[in-house]
Formats: C-alpha cells, structure tokens, sequence
C-alpha cells in the first residue's frame, strides 16, 4: 500500500518552489529595470551585502521597497482569497468580490481625504498608522456586515455570502466616490491612484505593515490546516470529526480579512489576485482545496510579474514612457477569469 | 447509548422533538423510520453534537455528549450527516484518509496505524481498487461507499447515518447496508440510522425506532414493531405485511378508482 497523503503532497510542494523561485527571479529583474538599468549580478551583490553607494541606493532605497512591497501583498491577498474561498466553498467568495477590499479602501481613503493636509501629504503618522488601522477596521466592518446578513436559519449561509459581498461592495464604492468628490483635488488624486491598486513609489513604511501581517498570520493560518481539511467535507462531517466549526471559522475570517485589510492599506485594492491565485493553484495542485503555501508564492509571482508589466509595458510597446497601476494589468488579467467561473458555476447549477 | 427526555427544536420554532427516551443496544443495528417531518433526522442530530437539546442529554458510556471535548467525543461517536460535501477531485483514499482527524496532531503526517485504519475501511466498503479514484467519478452508491468508509475509519464505537440510501436504486441501496450491517455485526459497533425505505429497515435492523409527531411510536424487533395497524396509525399508509425470510415486507395497498 502506497501512503495515502504525505503532510504535503509532493506535486503541490514542486508547485510551490517553482512558484517561489519564478517570484524570485522575476523580483531580480524587478529590481535591475527602470531608468537606470543594472545587470542583475550587481543587483544580486547589493542584496548580499556589497556594490558601491549608487548602486545600493537604487536597489535598496529606491527599488527595493516597491518589490518587497508588491511581493507581500501578493502573499496578503492570495491566501486571504485562498481562506475565504475553502470556508464558504465558493470560488467566487474572496476579499475583492465580497467586500473586504472595498471596505478597507473606504475607511483609508477617509484618511487620506479627511485628515489630508490638502496639498501635501499627509502627516507621518496619520500615514504610518492610521491608513493600515482605517483599513483593518474598514475590512472588518465589511466582513462583518457581510457575514451578519448572510446568516440563515442561525447559520451563514455560503450561497448568499457572494450576493451580499457584492453588495456590501457596491456601498463601500459608493462612499469611496462620496470622499473623492468631498475632497481636495491633491489628496482625492493621491487617493484616487491608490484606489486602482499601486506600487508605485512605494517605501519601506509600506511594505513593513503588510510583512508583518503576513509573518504573522500566514503560520497562524497553517495551524488550521487540518480544521480546513475536515471543513471543506462541510460544517456538520468537520464538527463531527471533532473540529470546534464556529471557533476555526471565526478565527480564519479574522485572519483572511485582516491579510486583505492590511495588502489593500499597502498597495490599493488591487484586483483579482485573491480570486485567481487560489483557484490556479488549485487546480494545478490537484487539489481539493487552494494549498495555502503554493497559493502564496503564486499570488508573490502574480502581482511581481504584473507589476513588471506595469512598470515597462507601454515602454515596450513604444505607446509611451508612462507607468500603468499594476492593479489595471492584474484586472486585465483577472476579468476574463471571472468570467470563465462564473459561466462554469452556472453550467454546474 | 441512552437518550433521556430529549427535546430538540431549531432556534425558537416549536420543539421537532418532545421529551424522547430511547436506550439504544450496545454492538446492534438500530434503524429509525418514520413518516417525513417525524422528527427522525433531527434526533440523529440531537443524538450527535450538530443540534444542542433544549431539554434532556445523551449518554454516552454514562457520560453526556455535551461534557466531552468535541475531539474526544469524535474519537467515540461517528456521525455521517445527510448529503455530505464532497469536494471536486479529492480521492477516495483521501477522503477516507479525513476520518482519521480526531486522532492525528497538528502537522503530525499519517501514522501506520492510521495507515491500517483508512486500508481497513477501503477494504470493508470494498473499494480498495478504487482507492486512488476521484469521488466524484464514482457512481452513487460507490460514492455512499466512500463516506461510511471515512466514518468506519475514524474507528469510533458508536456510529450514527442519517438516510445512507437516499438516492440509490435499491441494487445500491442494498450494497450499502450490506456494509452498514456488517459494521455492527462484524465489528461489534452500536450503528443508529435513520431509513426512509421500511422493507430494507426490516431487512437489517436488529431493533427497529418508529417515530411519529416527534415522539417513539414504537420499538422493538422488525417483527413485533411493522404491523399493518402502526403503518395505518402513523403512516396513515393502507398495506399488508407479508413476512419473508422471518423479516417483515411492507406491500402498498393499491388504490385505483375503478
């Protein structure tokens, strides 16, 4: 007798290196383009320790924070869509679809416009913390309301999260149109290329928060691996496997929303990677649910990869010097896919 | 198993099931029938964790369900709700393999006894070939199959199913309580399920649970219990019972207008 399953299966640990490895080489070619092009063996001598003070300071103060940045949301949003998806069994359930995003958005963008100092940026602080905070409680507002109205019978019903998400969703754009328009011009066009998820100019102020939360909440989420084995078969086989349902659940919505609350307040709410990577990863995996290591790296990979697009696509296209918001290339990206899951569930029904 | 003065309601509609005693047989089959909305599924659930009592508990070896930790309780008592999820692409192995939860660690990997644990059920359900199958390529009854093979290999004393024929074409059906009896018969487990079909209840039951309007119509042996009057009481169903092979069939009164 062949062993049944390994801790994890080999296919889906192969994915998950060659994931990583892709994202890593991919965040070395990140780091030696743009105006000033260096091969990437100096970018790699930087990074180990050497270079000369040009050179370090390109790569490191300059670059750095805008990949390490683009990396970890990658990480933030894929798991978190990862989790949402295998708690609902809906692969249409995660943070940008059901409102998480846009409820973190809402509350950052009243930061930015409502303590905005019009016309400059805003305090230090307010832009340290309060845009990361705002985004937390903004994302738990979301998944709160959400997971309230979607209760029946005393129990969330996994079919109405995606209905009323889109909803909830739709209010929080809403607000966020009402903050654009009450606000000053400078801080409404700060606030308003955010909003189509950027890395531009990002700093390690950035990139720290979303680092924390992924090293914190991503070996948290592991914990509960074996919980979400025994969830997927349903709530009534996981309680009666010996799971404690409403406690495993409550802790990974907290956990997803707060990894999506914490990417949106670092790059915007940049779209469909939380739908796509879980689900890709998935179905390469050979899996019965999105494996929440693999989908990390892919979801690394995913917005590195589009960033690099972002940053050099039109330039190669010779449409222009400009830079896109990586959010754009991932929607690209994205939309065609949710339409493809959305024309699948419905042949399913 | 004991039940003692169960009452079981869904939020604050009224009670589904009133004031029950039932003392289930140690190492027997029990089967419970009864007519749709006789509140014969919820006392499964009740029975198990899945729905809390208003009133009364469950003994189990003289200690009530609701003291237990929930992972030593599945370690005791397994439970195979109706229409279980069964996720795209998972194997049967695999999924036999999650009936090993209330006994593995955090990242612990399957142990040999674990191992023996998943062979054991595959081989009892007679689906070791078809171990390294998709779930969902599996016919029906196979698929049944698989699910009593994840509780039978969480090698739990007592185990409870909720209608595991529902759907089945009676080839199937039979096919699966095959199994389901031999878990007591041969294993010496306490198995409790709940049966929509009377004829195939009669077939393999040892004792036999009629409920209606939320209450115990009656119990005891297939025999003493399915008489043409209890159908007519509870049922409100006209039919003869003919005994064959010392179990009791129901026939169906015909009721064609002339």
């Amino acid at each position: 007798m062949t062993a049944v399953e390994q801790a994890v299966k080999p296919r889906t640990l192969v994915l998950g290196i060659a994931f990583a490895a892709v994202a890593v080489a991919l965040a070395l070619v990140s780091l030696s383009v743009g105006t000033t092009k260096l091969p990437v063996v100096d970018v790699v001598r930087v990074l180990t320790g050497g270079g000369d003070g040009g050179t370090r300071l390109i790569v490191l103060e300059l670059r750095l924070p805008r990949v390490a940045t683009g990396l970890l949301v990658g990480i933030a949003f894929a798991v978190s869509g990862a989790l949402l998806q295998t708690l609902s069994r809906n692969p249409l359930a995660s943070p940008d679809i059901i409102g998480v995003n846009s409820g973190a958005s809402a509350a950052a963008v009243a930061v930015i416009v409502l303590a905005g100092t019009g016309g400059g940026n805003i305090s230090g602080l307010a832009a340290k913390v309060g845009i990361p905070l705002a985004a937390v409680v903004g994302g738990l507002l979301a998944t709160l309301i959400v997971g309230v109205l979607s209760i029946q019978r005393g129990v969330v019903d996994a079919g109405r999260v995606v209905l009323i998400g889109v909803g909830v969703a739709a209010a929080a754009n809403s607000l966020v149109t009402w903050l654009l328009v009450i606000g000053d011009v400078t801080d409404a066009g700060r606030a308003a290329a955010w909003l189509a998820g950027s890395l531009n100019a990002r700093t390690w102020s950035d990139a720290v928060p979303v680092g924390l939360a992924v090293l914190v909440l991503l070996p948290l989420a592991l914990t509960f691996n074996r919980s979400l084995e025994a969830l997927v078969l349903g709530d009534d086989v996981a309680s009666s496997l010996g799971v404690r349902v409403s406690r495993a659940r409550l802790a990974l919505l907290i956990i997803a929303t707060v990894l999506a609350a914490m990417a949106t307040a670092g790059a915007g709410p940049i779209a469909f990677v939380a739908l796509v990577a879980p689900q890709i990863a998935q179905r390469l995996a050979k899996s019965d649910r999105p494996p929440l290591m693999t989908t990390a790296m892919l979801g690394a990979l995913f917005v590195t990869a589009a960033d690099l697009v972002a940053r050099n696509g039109l330039e190669v296209l010779r449409v222009g010097p400009y830079e896109l918001p990586v959010g754009v290339v991932t929607a690209a990206c994205g939309a065609p896919y949710l339409l493809h899951l959305i024309g699948r569930q419905q042949k399913g029904r | 198993m004991h039940v003692e003065n169960l009452t079981l309601a869904y939020g604050a509609d009224e009670p589904v099931v009133t004031g029950l005693t039932l003392e289930v047989p140690q190492g027997r089959m029990t089967a419970i029938v009864g007519p749709n909305g006789s509140g014969k599924s919820t006392l499964l659930r009740g029975m198990s964790r899945l729905l809390k009592p208003q009133t009364g508990r469950v003994l189990l070896d003289g200690k009530d369900i609701h003291q237990l930790p929930a992972r030593e309780l599945a370690r005791q008592l397994g439970v195979l709700p109706q229409g279980p999820v069964t996720p795209e692409g998972i194997t049967a192995a695999e999924l036999v393999s999650r009936g090993r939860h209330p006994h593995r660690g955090m990242f612990a990997r399957l142990t040999s006894e674990d191992q023996h644990a998943i062979d054991e059920a595959l081989a009892a359900v007679e689906l070791a070939d078809l171990r390294d199958r998709p779930v969902d390529q599996l016919s029906g009854g196979q698929r049944q199959r698989v699910w009593i093979a994840m509780v039978l290999a969480q090698g739990t004393q007592h185990l409870l199913l909720d209608e595991p024929t529902t759907y089945l074409d009676l080839a199937h059906a039979v096919d699966v309580m095959n199994v389901v009896h031999a878990a007591a018969h041969a294993s010496g487990r306490t198995v409790v399920t709940v049966l929509h079909d009377l004829t195939l209840a009669a077939q393999y039951a040892d004792n036999l649970v009629v409920m209606g309007g939320g209450q115990i119509a009656a119990q005891g042996r297939p025999v003493e219990v399915l008489s043409e009057e209890l159908l007519a009481e509870v049922f409100g169903l006209r039919a003869t019972v003919v005994e064959v092979g010392g179990a009791p069939v129901v026939v169906p009164d015909r009721r064609v207008s002339a």
